[in-house]
């Protein structure tokens, strides 16, 4: 390797140094202090990951594909595992966004945490979250992925139960972490199937190894992989965590739980496209999954009147777009959503938390209202994260929205029934806008319904919190900008095309149709908005969602989100437990605990036996010691040895 | 006259025998300690009349260490039965079965 990327290691090494500092310095460090280390720590590793960028750009278009092999970590038999890393462009396009809005949301969070009990708890965790993550993408082996894979794991349940006092907090951090649980299990499954049949977990040789597999296991390989994404990325039954993860500081959910860790699912099957691309029928199971999750999502988001929970089925809700798209394919255009989405919802979460933060951590939409004459900034910024989420021109929602509905339609050959996708997949663009209207209308317009709560004036943040939302907001208005769908300007697109080696770019046969496409997609977006300004023109009425009372029982449905949460808390406590109790009667204490206390009671058994020849009488001792000699001795001298 | 090396040897396996033997009837530990010394010392004279007849420093050289071992355990030995005297009458060895298993 002439062309060295040493510099590559400085990235994760950054968030790692913050972390050990903020660790090992817990008791000398106080507030601020501690926030601007990891602050700064992210802005170095930003500006290394920037680095390594414009390396890699100087590089050969079909040499940007560097391995750092690293330092070995373990050796078994055929198997090697190293602290390697792959330096990519998809790896270096996901540490960008990672290190940027992490950087962005560490400077909001030493405001969002002023005087908060635990200050420097709170940063050394989130360092130790961008570092894990940071190993995640930048991983050279599926072995080391997992490790930043349950790294951030470890970091969500963490932050999430970071006001633990809260019964509630310590609940919802559990519950994400058993829920991740059931996808690192297909993870882990998913390695061992490669491994046994490719040999090796080296990203680069089992990728290209993939295509000399069997379709029934690259199939297996492809759906184990999807259930750990499904688990991380909230797809499917598994997305109950999701909401409940709301309980934890608002920066860490739009850090952890809407812009980075929440995309590692994403991004795992997008770097594992290989096997996906010898599994149709598990991009069948993905596409459709993450289509029903997005419509799913999106109705519970209209009738929630929690201003983070919103965000939060939101976020599902947009997960599932990602989803779509890799399904059919469409890895670029899933890639460039999650880019986007994780400024406007970075975004918006963050002016979530400006706004509790101006009304003393109140989360109920139903008493707000008016607040944008209080709160311009959070309110201005807002607006854009809307407009970007609601997909209208130009702002970056459109432009990856469009992207993945453009593809759904045209490049579905390889999935049944895309029309249907598409028809859900639109279905639930103008749900989204509408939704996130009402949001608007609800917090920033209409009646002030905050003065019984509240016995002052709600207030805007300080400078240290609106100077992210800013830099985000303008991000949500151009992000759009690095993939136009023009020839020429499809910047993500050619600069990604030799991470995905051999995969077509899915696009619009012609002009007029992209363009008739386009429109619809924002005529969508545009009645959902003005829907939502029609129906929610008053905020509330008389005190009553008028949404909730059109929809009548299917708003109340809605409300329960479906019954999933019940559902899956039914499953897992009856015949999951059932299944658990019978496990661990009949295999557990029976077969294992059986053979493992057999092999003490046998070695116990002969010992007792044994035991009596230790007489004590040391004359006894010398008589078998006497006999023994004179036995050998004959055997020797009838053996003539000696 | 010259006296045969097999003589010798009769010598010393009859002391080894006379020393096993009383290892293992007597009952008194200090003429145990005895006859454990006897059959050291057997071992040291079949050594010296091996060393003669195979015309070989070695087995000279071995009564050495056997002398140097069989004082270390003389040391050893007698300060056990010194201390076992002090607590108790008499130093019966069927008597000291304390580690038994």
């Amino acid at each position: 390797m002439s062309e060295s990327l040493t510099v590559a290691w400085l990235i994760p090494a950054f968030p790692l140094v913050g972390f050990l500092v903020l660790f090992l310095g817990r008791r000398q460090l106080k507030e601020p202090v501690s926030g601007w280390i990891a602050t700064l720590m992210m802005a170095g590793s930003f500006v290394s990951g920037v680095a390594t960028w414009l390396k890699l750009m100087s590089f050969d278009e079909h040499q940007r594909e560097v391995v750092l092999k690293g330092v070995e970590w373990m050796r078994a038999g055929g198997f090697s595992g190293r602290f390697g890393l792959l330096v990519d462009p998809l790896s270096i396009t996901m540490v960008l966004f990672v290190t940027g809005v992490g950087a962005l949301i560490h400077l909001y969070s030493i405001g969002y945490m002023h005087g908060q009990e635990r200050f420097t708890r709170f940063f050394t965790f989130l360092n130790m979250f961008a570092f894990s993550m940071l190993v995640l993408v930048l991983a050279g082996n599926y072995l080391l992925v997992f490790l930043g894979w349950e790294g951030v794991g470890l970091c969500s349940y963490l932050l999430i139960s970071f006001w633990f006092e809260k019964p509630s907090a310590a609940r919802a951090g559990k519950k994400a972490f058993v829920a991740n649980r059931v996808g690192d299990f297909g993870f882990m499954l998913a390695m061992f199937l490669i491994f046994s049949h490719l040999g090796t977990l080296d990203l680069p040789s089992a990728l290209t190894g993939a295509g000399h597999l069997s379709a029934g296991t690259a199939t297996a390989v492809a759906l184990l992989l999807y259930l750990a994404a499904a688990g991380k990325s909230a797809q499917g039954p598994l997305f109950v965590w999701l909401p409940d993860a709301m309980e934890g500081p608002t920066p860490v959910s739009a850090l952890i739980h809407a812009a980075t860790m929440v995309t590692a699912g994403v991004y795992l099957l997008v770097r594992s496209h290989p096997f996906l691309e010898h599994a149709p029928a598990a991009g069948d199971v993905v596409a459709w999954v993450g289509a029903l999750t997005a419509l799913v999502a999106a109705t519970i988001a209209l009738v929630n009147n929690d201003i983070k929970r919103v965000l939060a089925y939101s976020t599902i809700s947009q997960l599932g777009y990602m989803f779509l798209a890799v399904g059919v394919g469409a890895y670029v255009a899933a890639i460039f959503h999650m880019v986007t989405h994780a400024f406007f919802k970075a975004l918006m979460f963050l002016g979530a938390g400006s706004v509790m933060h101006g009304m003393e951590d109140e989360q109920d939409m139903r008493v707000m209202g008016g607040l944008k004459k209080f709160m311009p900034i959070t309110a201005t910024t807002f607006i854009f994260g809307w407009l970007a989420i609601a997909g209208i021109v130009p702002f970056a929602g459109f432009w990856s929205k469009d992207e993945i509905l453009a593809s759904v339609w045209v490049g579905g050959e390889g999935v049944s029934a895309h029309y249907i996708l598409w028809g859900i997949g639109a279905l639930t663009a103008f749900l989204t806008a509408f939704y996130m209207t009402r949001q608007v209308r609800l917090v920033f317009y209409g009646e002030e319904r905050w003065h019984k709560r509240l016995h002052h004036d709600p207030h805007e943040s300080p400078k240290i919190m609106t100077t992210p939302l800013v830099v985000l907001a303008a991000l949500s208005l151009i992000g759009g900008a690095i993939n136009l769908p023009k020839e020429g300007l499809k910047f993500l697109a050619e600069w990604l095309a030799p991470a995905l080696p051999g995969i077509e770019p899915l696009e619009v046969h012609s002009f007029g149709q992209g363009f008739v496409l386009s429109t619809v997609a924002v005529a969508l977006g545009a009645i959902g908005i003005a829907w939502g300004v029609a129906v929610y023109r008053r905020g509330l009425t008389n005190g009553e969602d008028p949404m909730l009372a059109r929809l009548g029982g299917l708003g109340r449905f809605f409300d329960r989100g479906w019954g999933i949460d019940p559902a899956v808390s039914y499953f897992v406590d009856r015949p999951g437990r059932k299944a658990a109790e019978v496990l661990s009667q009949s295999v557990d204490q029976g077969l294992i605990d059986g053979a493992v206390n057999g092999v003490a009671a046998v070695v116990a058994g002969l010992g007792r036996q044994v035991r009596r020849a230790q007489t004590g009488f040391v004359r006894n001792y010398a008589l078998t010691l006497l006999s023994g000699a004179t036995v050998l001795l004959f055997v020797f001298l009838l053996r003539g040895a000696v | 006259m010259k006296v045969p090396g097999s003589y010798y040897l009769v010598v010393a396996a009859a002391m080894f025998c006379i020393g096993a033997i009383g290892l293992l009837i007597r009952r008194n530990a200090l003429v145990m300690f005895m006859c454990v010394e006897l059959m050291l010392n057997a071992v040291n004279l079949t050594f010296v009349t091996f060393a003669r007849m195979l015309d070989d420093i070695g087995g000279q050289v071995f009564v050495f260490f056997t002398l140097v071992v069989a004082a270390a355990e003389v040391v050893i030995g007698l300060a056990l039965i010194v201390s076992i005297f002090r607590r108790r009458q008499g130093a019966t060895a069927d008597d000291l079965n304390v580690l038994r298993g």
